[in-house]
Formats: C-alpha cells, sequence, structure tokens
C-alpha cells in the first residue's frame, strides 16, 4: 500500500509529460496511472479483509477470551491454540466430516448439473426457456430463504415431504424428525445446498455446451458412435476446463458452508452437526475462544488452500502467459 | 412421428418433470404464505390456497422492525452497488489496460481473497470492528461488503475490458480524444452490458449476505431483511404462515431483479467464467 501511494505522488508529473500523441508508449511505462486506479478499490481491500487476514493468523496465536475482549488485546501464547486443536479428536472427526460432506455435495452437484445440461440441449425451444427460468427462479432465491422454505417442507407435523413420502409408499414418515439423526439431517442439507447451488452449474455447463460444435457430433453420430461415445470424446474434452472451474469453485463453496446449517438448526446446531466453519465460529462468539476459534479458521483456510491448489496453480500458469 | 421425434417428445417430458421438482418448492412458499392457518396446519396436505388471504403478510409486516430493516437493507444494498461498481470499473481498468510493476500480485491477490471463507474472518472483522466502536452500524456492514463483492467483480470486468480491442481506443485518440475521452467514449459504452451484470451480482450478494449482517448488527432496529428472517424462525412454534409471507417479501426484490435482468447476467457471468 505505501510503495503504491509513494509511487502515486512520485509519479504524478510523469503523468503530465506523457506523450498523448503516442497512446501505445503509455501503455508500456504507465507511471501513476494504474496505481491510481487501484488506490481506492486496494484500499478497501486491505482494510477490510487483508488487514483482518492478518489479525486472524495472529489471533490464533493468542488467548483471547472475554477479558481480552474488554481490553481489545491477547496474551501471545505461541502455538498453544494449534495444539490444543490438533491433539483433540473431535477437530479431526468435525475434519472428516466437512470433507465427506463437501465431497457428496460436490459430486451430486456436478453429476446433477450436467445430466441437466445435457438434457436442456436435447428438448424443444419453449421447454428449454421453462426450465431455464425456472432454474433462475431457483437461483435467485436468497439462501436464507431457502432454507426456511425447505426447513417448512421437511417440518415433522405438517411437513409435506414426511406426507408425499408416506404416500408414495416409502415407509411411514408421519411425525418423523429428519434433524433427530445428523446422517438424515445433514442429508436435508444436502438437498438444499444442491438445490441452491445446481442453477449456477446448469446454466455455465450449458453456455460451455454450446461451444462444442454441431457438426463434430454429427460427424461422430455418423461413424455409428453411441450417444456415450460421443459424450465422452467429442463433448467432455471441450466442457473439460468449464467443468474443472465449477468443481473447484463448488469445492471452495461445499467445504465452506455456513448458513444453511446455521439456520436450519435455528442458530443453535449442535455438536453432532459442527462443519469446520461452524466449529470455529461457535467456538468465537458462543465460546467466547476467539484464539481457538481463530486457529480453527486458519486450518480451514490451509486446508482449502491444499484441496483447490491445483485449480490455482492452472489459473497462476494463465497469468504468466498473459503478462508475457 | 420418427423415433428421433417420439425421443425429443420424452426428453421434453423429462425436463417438466425437473422443472416441477425445481421450482415445487418456491411454489410451497407461495402457496402457504396465502393459506389461511387451518390450511396450512393441516395433516393431509391442501395443495391449493382454498380461500386465499392476505393475514400473514399483514403478521409478518407487523413483526417489530420490519420497516427499519427494509430500510437498512435498501440502504445497504444502495450503497454497497454503487461504491463496488465505480471501485471495480477503475481497478479493471489499471489491470487490463496497463503494465505495471506489482500487476501479478494483485491479479493472484484477486483470485487468492476468493478463497477464504467468510466465516474464518468474521471474527476479526467483528473484532477490528469493535475496537473502532463501529459495530451495529451500517457503514461497517458496507465496507465488508465492498470488499467481498470487489475481487470477483473487478475479476470479471478485466476480462471484458481485456476483450475490447486496444486499437479502437488508439484510433480514437489519433483522432483528438483524450485518453480519458477514450475511455468514456469506446471502452465504457462496450462493457456497459458487464457492469449492469456485475451491479446486479453485487445487488444479490448485499441483499442477500446473513452472516457479516447476524455478527456485526445486533440491535433489532439495525439488521437487515435476511437477519430479521432468520430471528422469526427462533420463536417458539414457528408461525409457518407468516414466516413464508416474510420469505416471499424477502426474496421478491432480488428475484424480480434476476428475472429482469436475466439474459445480462447469464451471458455476463458466464462468459467470464467460460473464458478461463
Amino acid at each position: 500500500m505505501n510503495s503504491a501511494s509513494a509511487a502515486a505522488a512520485a509519479g504524478h508529473g510523469r503523468l503530465a509529460k506523457m506523450n498523448l500523441f503516442r497512446p501505445w508508449a503509455w501503455r508500456r511505462s504507465a507511471g501513476a496511472a494504474p496505481y491510481l486506479l487501484l488506490a481506492p478499490a486496494l484500499l478497501v481491500l486491505a482494510a477490510v479483509l487483508l488487514y483482518p487476514m492478518a489479525s486472524l493468523v495472529a489471533l490464533s496465536f493468542q488467548h483471547y477470551g472475554l477479558r481480552q475482549l474488554i481490553a481489545h488485546s491477547g496474551d501471545y501464547v505461541g502455538l498453544d491454540n494449534y495444539t490444543a486443536v490438533l491433539r483433540d479428536g473431535f477437530f479431526w472427526k468435525v475434519v472428516a466430516r466437512t470433507a465427506a460432506f463437501a465431497a457428496a455435495n460436490v459430486a451430486l452437484t456436478m453429476f446433477l448439473g450436467t445430466l441437466l445440461a445435457l438434457l436442456l440441449e436435447r428438448v424443444h425451444r419453449p421447454v428449454r426457456v421453462l426450465l431455464t427460468a425456472g432454474l433462475v427462479l431457483v437461483w435467485a432465491t436468497p439462501v436464507v430463504v431457502a432454507v426456511d422454505l425447505w426447513q417448512w417442507m421437511f417440518d415433522f407435523e405438517f411437513g409435506v415431504i414426511n406426507w408425499l413420502l408416506t404416500h408414495l409408499g416409502f415407509g411411514n414418515y408421519i411425525h418423523h424428525n429428519w434433524f433427530a439423526h445428523p446422517l438424515q439431517g445433514f442429508a436435508v442439507i444436502t438437498v438444499v445446498v444442491v438445490w441452491g447451488a445446481l442453477p449456477f452449474v446448469v446454466i455455465t455447463l450449458s453456455a460451455g455446451l454450446a461451444q462444442v460444435p454441431r457438426d463434430m457430433i454429427e460427424a461422430a453420430e455418423v461413424d455409428g458412435a453411441n450417444p456415450l461415445h460421443v459424450f465422452w470424446y467429442v463433448v467432455a474434452p471441450v466442457l473439460r476446463p468449464v467443468f474443472i472451474i465449477l468443481a473447484t469453485l463448488s469445492t471452495i463453496w461445499d467445504f465452506k458452508v455456513f448458513d444453511q446449517v446455521w439456520v436450519m438448526l435455528n442458530q443453535r446446531p449442535g455438536a453432532d452437526y459442527f462443519l469446520l466453519g461452524i466449529y470455529s465460529f461457535s467456538e468465537s462468539f458462543r465460546v467466547t475462544q476467539y484464539g481457538l476459534g481463530s486457529a480453527l479458521a486458519v486450518l480451514l483456510v490451509l486446508i482449502l488452500v491444499v484441496v483447490t491448489s491445483g485449480y490455482v496453480r492452472h489459473y497462476m500458469g494463465q497469468l504468466g502467459e498473459e503478462s508475457k | 412421428m420418427s423415433p428421433r421425434a417420439w425421443r425429443r417428445l420424452g426428453w421434453d417430458g423429462i425436463a417438466l418433470a425437473v422443472l416441477a421438482l425445481m421450482v415445487f418448492p418456491i411454489y410451497w412458499m407461495l402457496a402457504t404464505a396465502f393459506k389461511p392457518g387451518r390450511e396450512i396446519l393441516s395433516l393431509t396436505p391442501v395443495w391449493v390456497p382454498l380461500h386465499p388471504t392476505l393475514d400473514n403478510f399483514a403478521t409478518a409486516i407487523a413483526v417489530p422492525f420490519f420497516w427499519n430493516d427494509v430500510v437498512n437493507s435498501v440502504l445497504i444494498v444502495t450503497a454497497t452497488v454503487v461504491l463496488s461498481v465505480g471501485l471495480a470499473f477503475l481497478a479493471a481498468l489499471a489491470v487490463a489496460r496497463f503494465r505495471f510493476r506489482g500487476r501479478a500480485a494483485v491479479l493472484a491477490m484477486l483470485i487468492g481473497i476468493q478463497m477464504v471463507p467468510l466465516s474464518a474472518l468474521v471474527i476479526p472483522i467483528f473484532l477490528f470492528y469493535d475496537s473502532l466502536q463501529l459495530t451495529d452500524t451500517l457503514l461497517a456492514v458496507v465496507l465488508t461488503y465492498l470488499a467481498f463483492v470487489l475481487p470477483f467483480m473487478t475479476w470479471t470486468l478485466r476480462g471484458f475490458i481485456v476483450n475490447v480491442p486496444v486499437e479502437l481506443e488508439e484510433q480514437a485518440m489519433t483522432d483528438g480524444c483524450s485518453r480519458t475521452g477514450a475511455f468514456l467514449r469506446i471502452v465504457f459504452p462496450l462493457v456497459a452490458p458487464a457492469l449492469v451484470a456485475t451491479s446486479v451480482f453485487a445487488f444479490i450478494q448485499a441483499w442477500n449476505e446473513y452472516l457479516v449482517a447476524y455478527v456485526l448488527l445486533r440491535s433489532g432496529a439495525h439488521q437487515t431483511l435476511t437477519v430479521w428472517l432468520a430471528s422469526f424462525t427462533t420463536s417458539h412454534g414457528t408461525d409457518w404462515g407468516g414466516l413464508m409471507a416474510g420469505a416471499t417479501l424477502t426474496a421478491l426484490p432480488v428475484v424480480i431483479f434476476f428475472l429482469v435482468l436475466q439474459r445480462h447476467i447469464t451471458t455476463g457471468l458466464t462468459a467470464g467464467a467460460v473464458k478461463g
């Protein structure tokens, strides 16, 4: 930040001297202009993201309870928070649960999303427009609203799902409480997450599908390829980059799922429902152990970085090529 | 009909079934919102409101702080959208049109920052504002939302500006346009659709956000609609009719915005996404 503003101050004279009749020249030696353009955005990012990120790391090395909250300063305890967390069997249970939950949600989202995108290609235009409009409607529904309406549908007493399951012959679900058993509770949360995530995935994948040359598909069909072969050898390679981006974004989103669990369980999720984000939040704001909570948050970020490193490297490679 | 045409009709049927499945929850929310109590609390579902009523909406609006929180949501969203589009456009111009020291670092930061989960950052953000005594203020929320939408918006706008040929600007400048003039007359109109798409993105993010508002805005009169809605649920024995009416009201502005600008959003955002 400092170097940017220093450069901004020093470069002001240069800006005036630039030869405006040789515009290709200013693109190379731009002087202060790019820094001036970036400054407002970077200032906000630095204050509200970068500084908190640094203090998150700092906090994770501190004991920060109620007394420290009042005094606005924590007590340095070195790696104590991390050793406490990493030695705790419960932490590893939550990590495993978070990973399993994210994996299940990403797999379901991508699988169903691909099926729906392929389906969209095969229907008549009016049907396609209708289905797309429906997807957009779902996409536009705020997460908190979505959670509330699914909560109502899965209500143990008057919920329409219990009635439907019972009357469609899936067993007796009258007064069945879905949240009494965490696995079933997470199944409901998965429904909410996947339902909300599908529209973006389907619409983006169909934009990708539109780039597959039609004549290539037809040529393959003429040569006797079955639909599965066409998908695997013609469509999938074109779709691959989009697919990777979507899977990575879904992984990031599903690892840090928070609102769905928190609101679904009426802001009081029990320990059986802790995912890493919820655990870190509860440890901070419920138990008032901000240091421990921050250590958990840092670990969550580290896990995300490791899980998505392939995607990041791919992007960095692209950036490198671009700036040549 | 040929077997091919029959198959296509089959796909149509499946697609309509999927559509019904996807939008049923939204239909059910609306239907419940317009039903009188005895049709809601019925052991056999009443599929359409037989005696439609606006009672639930009246109840929802009468819940404390509804109008306060509507005003708060509108203020926060407006400030976030206006400021973020302006800042993101300037920043995108910088990274798309200039070569400068630190450019790669800025680009890397824009991507990297999106990976940090909100539920992790909310701890230091809360402590930061708490030490400045800014919790429970709309300013704190707007600043936080700005920081969370800026990276994605800058990234998307950059993609669009890169696609505007520099030659167009250079041509305008040799024809006597100033640099700022070239930006305003050439780049700005060409990326206008992207500006619409990204501002809708900011609108939706800010309107729908829950966690930051929940943590930072502690008093009922200072909250936003999503927090107001969630506090509804905790009351002993949920009033489903009122909740569904409140949920409908909360979702309405976003849905309208989204449907009106659908084409811009889907083409705008996916063009950026597919390009990578």
